[in-house]
C-alpha cells in the first residue's frame, strides 16, 4: 500500500457525497458595484471521483471552490462539507476543519521558498502541532509516493514546475485529507507535466476514496475527469459524467 | 511554528541581513550618541565625582555650577564648622590657571587646592607619588592625560617643573582623574600653595566640603547650613545633578545630541521597519496559504512577533556590541576626547526600548495586512 492510499480513519468515514451545494450564491461588494460571482449553484462532489470544474474566465470557478474548501462564506444557499453543515463551521472550528480535512493545490504551487521539498510537505503536519522530525519523515514518504523521493532535500527553486506541483500535491496529501481542492494545477505546466500531475491527482482520488475537485482551463486534461462540471456566468451549465473513463 | 517563522525570516539572506543591519545601525547610532552625551554630561561634573570624602558641598549663594566660581571670604569656613551636625569642614580651591612649560608654551589647566592637612579632595588614584608628597614645597600632582598635554612626547616621570603665575611648581605625583569637560590638565596642590599659583584676589575660597556627623542626614545638614550661613549647600549627588542640569539648560549639547539620537531612531526605524514591512508583504501569499492550511490569526501573530523579536534582539545585540567596541577601541587608541566613556546600562535600556518600539511598530503595520488577509487569496 503506498502512502497515497491511506484508508480514511473511522471518524472520517462519511457516506454520501463529499460536498453538496444547493442554491449557492456569492456576491462581492454592495450597492451599485456589486459583483454576482455565483448565481445559484447546485453541485455534488462525489468520493472516489475526480471532478473537473471548467468554464470561461470570470465565470466563478475559483469563487466556487473557495466556498467548497471553506475559504469563503457563501452569500446564500446551503453547503454540506463531508457531512457537516457549513453554517455550523465558524471561526476556529472552520480553521481546524480545514486543517484536518482539506488539502489545497494552487496554480502557483505556493511552496515556501526557504524550505526544502520535504520541509514544505511537512508544513500541514507542523501546523497541526506535530513534532518536526517525524513530520519530515512522513513528508519524505509522501514525496516518495509522488515520485520525488530523491528530491526531498532540494529547494523549490531547484525543481521544475511539474516537480514543484508534485511537491505541492504531496503537501496537500500529507494530512490524508478527504477532500482535495486544486485551482488550475496544470496552468503553469507544459503538456507532459500537466498530464503527469493530473494522472497523479486521479490516482489519489480513485485509490483512496477521496474526493478531488480540480478547476481547469486546460482542455488537454479533460479526459482525466470522472465528472465535468461546466460553468458559465455564475451558473452550472451542464454536468457530464464519464463512467467509462479511459484512464480508470 | 517558531521554526517555520525562523525559516521564513532567514530564507532570503539578503533581506534578513538588511533588516538586522537596519536595527543594528539604528541601535548603534542611538547607543553611541546617547553614551557620548551621557559621558559629556558626566564630565561637566567630573570634579564633583572625584571628591568622595565629603557629604555636603557648600558654595556661594549665586553659584550655578562647578566651573564659574564665586569665591567666598575665608571666614565662611568657620561658620560652616559651627553648624551643628558638621563633623568636619575643609576648604577647596578650584579655578583655571595659566601654565608656562619649560619650552615656553602657555597652557590652561584646572587647579584644585585641597585641604593642607587632610588632603580632602585630592585624587583617589595615584599612579606615581602619594598624597603626602604634596607637602613638599611647590609640589603639584598632575593627571596623566594632562601630563601628556603639558609635556608631549616625554616619559611620564616625577620631578619635572613648570611655571604658574611666575612661580615654579614641581611635579611630585601623577594621578588618574575623571576626564573633565574641557580637556584641560588637572593639577592638584595644597590650598595654601594654590593661592600662590594664582594672581592675588580678595577671596579665594571656592568650596567648603563638609562631612555630616554619624547619624545626621546629609540633606538635613545641607538645609541647616543654608539656614545658618546663607550660603548654598547641597549633598554630593544633588550638586552633581544641579551642575548637570545647568549644562543641560544652558548649552546646545542636549539639542545637538537629541537630534542625532532622534536621527538614529528614525534611520533605524525606517530601514528596519520598512524592510520588515516589505518582507511581510512579500510573504503575504505564504501567510495566506498557511491560513488556508489551518493556521489561525493568533498563531500568525505569534509568528510575526517572533520574527520581529528575532531581528530586534539580533540587531540590538550587534548595535550595542558595536557601540561598546567603539568606546573600547577609543580607550585603547588613547583618544583623549572620548576617554573614560562607556555605554551605561541606562542607555542600553533606552536603546532596547527604542528598538522594541521600532520592531513592534513595524510588525503591527505588517500584522494588520496579514490579519485582514482572506485565506481565499491563495487562489488568486
Ligand atoms: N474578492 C473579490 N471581490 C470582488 N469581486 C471578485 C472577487 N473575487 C472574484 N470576484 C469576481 O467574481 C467573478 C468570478 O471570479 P472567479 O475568480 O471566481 O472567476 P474564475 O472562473 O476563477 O476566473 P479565472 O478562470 O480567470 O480564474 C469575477 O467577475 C471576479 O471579478
Ligand atoms: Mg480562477
Amino acid at each position: 500500500m503506498s502512502a497515497l492510499d491511506q484508508p480514511a480513519t473511522a471518524s472520517n468515514v462519511v457516506t454520501g457525497s463529499a460536498v453538496v451545494c444547493r442554491g449557492v450564491t456569492k456576491e462581492f461588494g454592495s450597492g451599485d458595484s456589486v459583483v454576482r460571482a455565483l448565481r445559484g449553484i447546485d453541485v455534488d462532489v462525489e468520493f472516489g471521483e475526480l471532478t473537473l470544474l471548467v468554464g470561461p474566465s470570470g465565470c466563478g470557478k475559483t469563487t466556487l471552490i473557495s466556498i467548497i474548501a471553506g475559504l469563503l462564506d457563501p452569500t446564500e444557499g446551503e453547503v454540506e462539507m463531508l457531512g457537516q453543515d457549513r453554517r455550523n463551521l465558524t471561526g476556529r472550528k472552520l480553521v481546524q476543519f480545514r486543517a484536518e480535512n482539506i488539502g489545497f493545490v494552487f496554480q502557483q504551487y505556493n511552496l515556501l521558498p526557504s524550505l526544502t521539498a520535504a520541509e514544505n510537505v511537512a508544513v500541514p503536519l507542523l501546523v497541526r502541532g506535530q513534532e518536526r522530525l517525524p513530520s519530515i519523515q512522513k513528508a519524505v514518504e509522501m514525496l516518495d509516493a509522488v515520485g520525488l523521493g530523491d528530491r526531498a532535500n532540494s529547494m523549490p527553486s531547484q525543481l521544475s514546475g511539474g516537480q514543484q506541483q508534485r511537491v505541492a500535491i504531496a503537501r496537500s496529501l500529507v494530512n490524508q485529507p478527504r477532500l482535495l481542492v486544486c485551482d488550475e494545477p496544470t496552468a503553469a505546466l507544459d503538456a507532459k507535466s500537466g498530464r503527469n500531475v493530473m494522472g497523479l491527482l486521479r490516482d489519489v482520488a480513485l485509490s483512496s476514496n477521496r474526493a478531488v475537485i480540480v478547476v481547469t482551463h486546460d482542455n488537454r486534461v479533460y479526459d482525466f475527469g470522472d465528472r465535468i462540471v461546466s460553468m458559465s456566468d455564475g451558473r452550472v451549465e451542464c454536468v457530464e459524467e464519464r463512467p467509462s473513463n479511459p484512464h480508470s | 511554528m517558531n521554526w517555520l517563522a525562523w525559516k521564513m525570516l532567514t530564507g532570503d539572506r539578503a533581506k534578513y541581513f538588511g533588516i538586522v543591519f537596519g536595527v543594528a545601525f539604528g541601535s548603534l547610532l542611538i547607543a553611541q550618541q546617547s553614551s557620548i552625551f551621557v559621558g559629556l554630561m558626566r564630565r561637566t561634573s567630573s570634579q564633583i565625582l572625584d571628591v568622595t570624602e565629603a557629604d555636603v558641598w557648600v558654595m556661594d549663594q549665586r553659584q550655578q555650577n562647578v566651573d564659574e566660581i564665586r569665591p567666598m571670604p575665608d571666614n565662611r569656613l568657620y561658620q560652616v564648622r559651627g553648624v551643628e551636625g558638621v563633623a568636619w569642614a575643609v576648604r577647596l580651591y578650584k579655578g583655571l590657571v595659566r601654565i608656562r612649560t619649560d619650552d615656553g608654551q602657555f597652557r590652561q589647566a584646572i587647579l584644585v587646592g585641597v585641604d593642607d592637612s587632610t588632603f580632602v579632595g585630592a585624587p583617589r588614584q595615584m599612579k606615581q607619588g602619594e598624597h603626602a608628597d604634596l607637602r613638599r614645597p611647590d609640589g603639584i600632582v598632575v593627571d596623566e592625560a594632562g601630563y601628556r598635554v603639558l609635556f608631549p612626547g616625554q616619559p611620564v616621570e616625577l620631578g619635572r617643573t613648570l611655571d604658574m603665575n611666575d612661580r615654579r611648581a614641581v611635579v611630585v605625583g601623577i594621578c588618574d582623574v575623571t576626564p573633565p569637560f574641557q580637556t584641560f590638565p588637572v593639577i592638584y596642590t595644597r590650598y595654601s600653595q594654590a593661592t600662590q599659583f594664582i594672581p592675588r584676589e580678595r577671596n579665594t575660597l571656592s568650596f567648603i566640603l563638609a562631612k555630616a556627623e554619624p547619624g545626621v542626614d546629609k540633606d538635613e545638614l545641607s538645609a541647616r547650613i543654608r539656614h545658618q550661613t546663607s550660603l548654598q549647600a547641597m549633598s554630593w549627588d544633588d550638586f552633581f545633578w544641579f551642575n548637570i542640569r545647568y549644562y543641560l539648560e544652558n548649552t546646545g549639547i542636549p539639542v545637538n545630541f537629541g537630534i542625532t539620537v532622534t536621527l538614529g531612531f528614525i534611520v533605524g526605524a525606517a530601514i528596519a521597519g520598512q524592510t520588515f514591512y516589505l518582507f511581510t508583504l512579500e510573504n503575504l501569499k505564504q501567510f495566506g496559504s498557511l491560513k488556508a492550511m489551518g493556521v489561525d490569526n493568533l498563531r500568525l501573530v505569534g509568528m510575526i512577533l517572533f520574527q520581529a523579536m528575532a531581528v530586534g534582539l539580533m540587531g540590538f545585540g550587534i548595535g550595542i556590541g558595536m557601540a561598546a567596541g567603539f568606546f573600547e577601541a577609543m580607550e585603547i587608541s588613547g583618544q583623549a576626547d572620548l576617554r573614560g566613556m562607556f555605554v551605561p546600562w541606562q542607555v542600553i535600556a533606552m536603546t532596547a526600548a527604542a528598538v522594541g518600539m521600532i520592531v513592534v511598530v513595524a510588525s503591527l503595520l505588517s500584522l494588520r495586512r496579514v490579519l485582514v488577509l482572506e485565506p481565499a487569496v491563495v487562489f488568486k
